[in-house]
């Protein structure tokens, strides 16, 4: 196994690629640690948005995103503007909220009447409300956008290596010192923990708490239709967007927490909530209730506590860096990897205000958390059936 | 005390059902026939479920079979094809006077077992679905006799209508009896490939030739009479081309060594009848331990002495546990192994009744084999050609793991990357290679390339032999539109918590702001998703 990088950072989903690709662009010898396939488990299965307006990382975001098939050198289907469909006046009212948020960072957000909508989007019925159009945001291919990642960090002569399992941390006068592994140790002068809904079982190798709760969600795509003029469009309790090939993926409901016992991510089934998906997809395009599906697929994220992300340098050890986006991370990877990035090489971040997303706001946290949020596996009643 | 629970989670989810078998067989061919026969005669209640006949836009998907589009109009009609598919299958007769709950017409779409380890279902789902609606049923136990699908290998014009596969033309003779065609080209000179003329021959539709790369071919009777009846079988050829600009009007073959040319053979179909593939689908949803193993022609469920998957309750039976020459030409075989697993399910319930032993799989060859020389032998003439019909991906753009041909990328950054590469990197998945290339990931999913993606990945990818992991299958098994799979049955209490993403008040609200005191829940700016509303 190779004998050192300046940094190790485990996990090779879109936060720790994104983050070794801007370590790499300064010249920094990073190496990927990843127990499968990069961007195999939740950065390559999202709905691929970009718009997230309540980050503050959305400014990089946005900038950055129209930016990145030149700078990574391959594509990512990357496609700007995002709509949100009302189909009550109350549905859209809430999504009001968001743009009221984006609006007042100075982005433009079009208020559609049903009409306009159609035009925009002509699959929804005319049972509807009305639209927004985000004159930002927008969406890109989670699969095709970690390969990116991978393939830009090799050509900047990173090196990724995958099915390594890390199996613990050396600690060495208040450092990570190295990084151990199911295929030899690295070592290093930094690390960046970002394994997703593993960040919690590897921080612990060095004694860390980071408090995240494993869940499963999952997605239902169709056959493909022509496109239309922008293909994040989206309402009824979905998130998703018309894939470049016309492919309509889509996700939302309920998401089944579960419990991750070893380095081994569960198998990500679909439950009959996919029918659920087919109901409201329906419903927020009757158009197109025609269109068949083809695949659903699950994939399985962590939440921290709040929901926020935790992007935060250690104090002790004083050159890990702990990075979990909290079930959104695709979309603003290429900010939070500029962002962790930073941490690593400056301990703090210049663009964005990350005070409120370090490891610190939970020191008080109760042990019971997840009991008492109801976030555990096997809450309550089992799923009764009814026959 | 009770705990607390996320109401937008899981937890305490009802579905709805339908109803409830203490025991499904999946379908109606010689193993499903007899495991259902055998589990009623043992006393226990049975369900079985066919999905034949398929929407005549599956036919066209190729879906369950190779069909080529060859099968005439009357199957837009699915009642009469109902009425012949019954008429065609006598046997289900018996069933239904022996009290067996037979369901024709009805796809499987779903399976749900002890979800990932959290609030899934406690008892065993399946996800049914006609041509109007889709329904859930929960099920005891499953014996899953889905038979063998074609398998599909390119040649110059594989992707012309009028190619079928040996499976999609028995079911277009026998079940459907709506074959359009009237003068076929066999491909592939073995049991299977002899057992297509024969049938050919039966059905009155005119055999102009076998031809395989191999040279070898299924001694027996069965040539004999082919060779009585005249019919040229061309050893050691390969196919040249198909000529016709919109359909199969004939096909060229070549000798592989030597100088001769190449000869046309006039025909409207060619029936490719290389190989059979276990359907594995059902096993790989439900999570049963699958293994690669060549004889039996691919990847297989790992089953115990008497036909018991690694998933209690589940149970194989028939072509899906592998194919074998003796298989082909005798159903008795297929049979014998539903009667085996009808015997261990009623075991299993507590009847007291003898195990059966496996029946005896008769001669065993390494099929992969035939597939690879297959393959190998017609490769340089595939560059352009397209292996995965759907989503337009030849030979060329897999192997060099390129973009679709729609997207716009830079080529010199490309030319460094490919199949070989990717190899480098660790060993060779095919769905990783689909998310790249889209090589079955369009409608079909792949049933027309997932095996020749399979074997090229293994062949170019220097990979050994079955290390290449099977391609996932996901719900639904069968495409179904929004409209049929649409809960309509769903509960009040799904409508009212549904959120679109986890539903925690904090992650809406700036995080430049702590967090409010109550998570955020009384904050105006947040409206969590309801559709009660």
């Amino acid at each position: 196994m190779s004998a050192g990088a300046d940094v190790v950072v485990i996990g090779g989903g879109a936060t720790g690629l994104s983050t070794a690709w801007w370590l790499c662009r300064e010249g920094v010898a990073v190496t990927v640690l990843e127990r499968g396939i990069v961007g195999w488990e939740a950065s390559g299965r999202n709905g691929g948005g970009a718009t997230h307006p309540y980050s503050p990382l959305f400014r990089e975001e946005q900038r950055l995103w129209p930016t990145m098939d030149e700078l990574l050198g391959y594509p990512t289907e990357y496609r700007r503007k995002r709509i949100r469909i009302g189909l009550s006046a109350d549905e859209l009212a809430m999504y009001e909220h968001g743009a009221r948020l984006a609006e007042e960072q100075g982005f433009a957000v079009e208020r559609l009447d049903p009409r306009a909508l159609r035009e925009l989007v002509p699959w929804v019925g005319e049972r509807v409300a009305g639209g927004l159009l985000y004159h930002f945001g927008g969406h890109a291919n989670p699969q095709r956008t970690v390969q990116a990642y991978a393939w830009a960090i090799q050509d900047l002569g990173g090196v990724i290596l995958q099915h390594t399992t890390v199996t613990g941390i050396r600690r060495s006068a208040g450092k990570a010192v190295a990084v151990e592994t199911d295929r030899g140790s690295v070592g290093c002068d930094a690390v960046v923990i970002a394994a997703g809904p593993h960040t919690g079982r590897i921080a612990a190798m060095i004694g860390v708490d980071v408090p995240l709760a494993p869940a499963r969600a999952e997605m239902i795509v169709t056959e493909p239709l022509p496109l239309i003029r922008y293909g994040g469009a989206d309402g009824n309790g979905l998130y998703g967007r018309q894939t470049l090939r016309g492919n309509l993926a889509y996700g939302g409901g309920p998401h089944e927490w579960i419990e991750i016992a070893d380095s081994r991510t569960p198998r990500p089934v679909n439950s009959p909530v996919v029918r659920s998906l087919a109901r409201r997809l329906a419903e927020l395009f009757p158009k197109i209730a025609h269109l068949r599906v083809i695949r659903s697929w699950a994939g399985i994220v962590e939440n921290t506590p709040d929901g926020r992300p935790i992007l935060d340098r250690l104090q002790d050890p004083s050159n890990v860096v702990i990075a979990t986006l909290s079930s959104v991370g695709f979309g603003l990877s290429p900010a939070s990897g500029h962002a962790l990035a930073e941490l690593v090489m400056r301990g703090k971040c210049t663009f964005a205000d990350l005070t409120w997303l370090g490891l610190g706001r939970f020191r008080d946290l109760d042990p019971d958390w997840r009991r008492d949020a109801g976030w555990l596996p096997g809450s309550g009643q089992p799923a009764a059936l009814r026959a | 005390m009770q705990r607390p629970v996320d109401p937008t989670s899981l937890a305490g989810k009802e579905f709805p059902l339908a109803g409830h078998a203490a025991l499904v067989v999946l379908g109606a061919g010689p193993a499903g026939v007899a495991a259902a026969l055998e589990a009623k005669q043992l006393g226990l209640d049975v369900m079985l479920v066919d999905e034949h006949p398929v929407a005549s836009p599956l036919i066209g998907l190729d879906v369950p079979y190779m069909f080529g589009e060859r099968l005439d109009p009357a199957v837009q009609n699915k009642p009469r094809m109902l009425e012949r598919v019954l008429g065609g299958r006598p046997e289900i007769a018996a069933l239904f006077e022996a009290g067996v709950d037979v369901q024709p017409g009805v796809y499987v779409w779903g399976a749900f077992v002890n979800g990932t380890g959290g609030d899934a279902p406690p008892r065993a789902l399946l996800g049914l679905a006609d041509e109007e609606h889709s329904w859930l049923l929960s099920f005891d136990r499953l014996i899953a006799a889905s038979g063998a699908r074609d398998l599909a290998l390119a040649f110059p014009g594989w992707d012309r209508p009028g190619v079928l596969g040996a499976r999609g033309f028995a079911a277009a003779i026998n079940l459907y009896q709506a074959f359009s065609g009237r003068r076929i080209v066999v491909l592939g000179a073995g049991a299977l490939g002899l057992g297509v003329a024969k049938l050919a021959l039966e059905a009155g539709i005119e055999v102009a030739g076998i031809a395989d790369v191999q040279g070898v071919t299924h001694p027996g009777p069965l040539l004999d009479r082919l060779n009585a009846h005249g019919i040229p079988i061309y050893l050691r050829h390969a196919v040249e081309g198909v000529r016709g600009a919109t359909e199969v009007e004939g096909i060229s073959l070549v000798p592989l060594a030597g100088p001769e040319a190449g000869f046309e053979i006039a025909c409207d179909s060619i029936v490719s009848a290389l190989d059979v593939v276990p359907t594995s689908e059902i096993f790989d949803l439900l999570g049963c331990r699958i293994a690669w193993r060549a004889e039996p022609g691919g990847f297989v469920p790992a089953l115990d002495d008497e036909g018991r998957t690694s998933i209690p309750g589940i149970y194989a039976a028939g072509d899906c546990t592998g194919v074998t020459d003796a298989a082909l030409v005798d159903p008795g075989l297929a049979a014998a192994s539903g009667r085996r697993a009808a015997r261990a399910v009623a075991r299993d319930a507590g009847i007291d009744v003898e195990a059966l032993a496996a029946p005896l799989p008769g001669e065993l060859r390494d099929r992969a084999a035939h597939s690879r020389s297959w393959l190998e032998a017609h490769l340089a003439s595939l560059d352009e050609i397209m292996i995965c019909r759907c989503e337009e991906v030849a030979l060329r753009d897999l192997l060099g793991v390129r973009p679709p041909r729609t997207l716009a990328y830079d080529r010199e950054k490309f030319a460094a990357r490919d199949l070989r590469s990717l190899a480098a990197e660790g060993p060779v998945n095919q769905d990783q290679v689909k998310r790249l290339t889209r090589a079955g990931m369009g409608a079909c999913q792949g049933r027309r390339c997932r095996e020749q993606v399979h074997l090229l990945l293994t062949l170019e990818g220097n990979q050994a032999p079955g290390s290449v992991p099977m391609p996932s299958y996901r719900a639904p098994l069968r495409p179904l539109s929004l409209r049929v799979l649409s809960a309509h049955d769903e509960t009040a209490e799904m409508r009212r918590n549904w959120v679109t993403w986890f539903g925690i008040p904090s992650q809406w609200l700036p995080h430049w702001e702590k967090v409010p005191e109550d998570g955020g829940l009384s904050d105006h700016r947040i409206g969590l998703w309801d559709s009660s509303q």
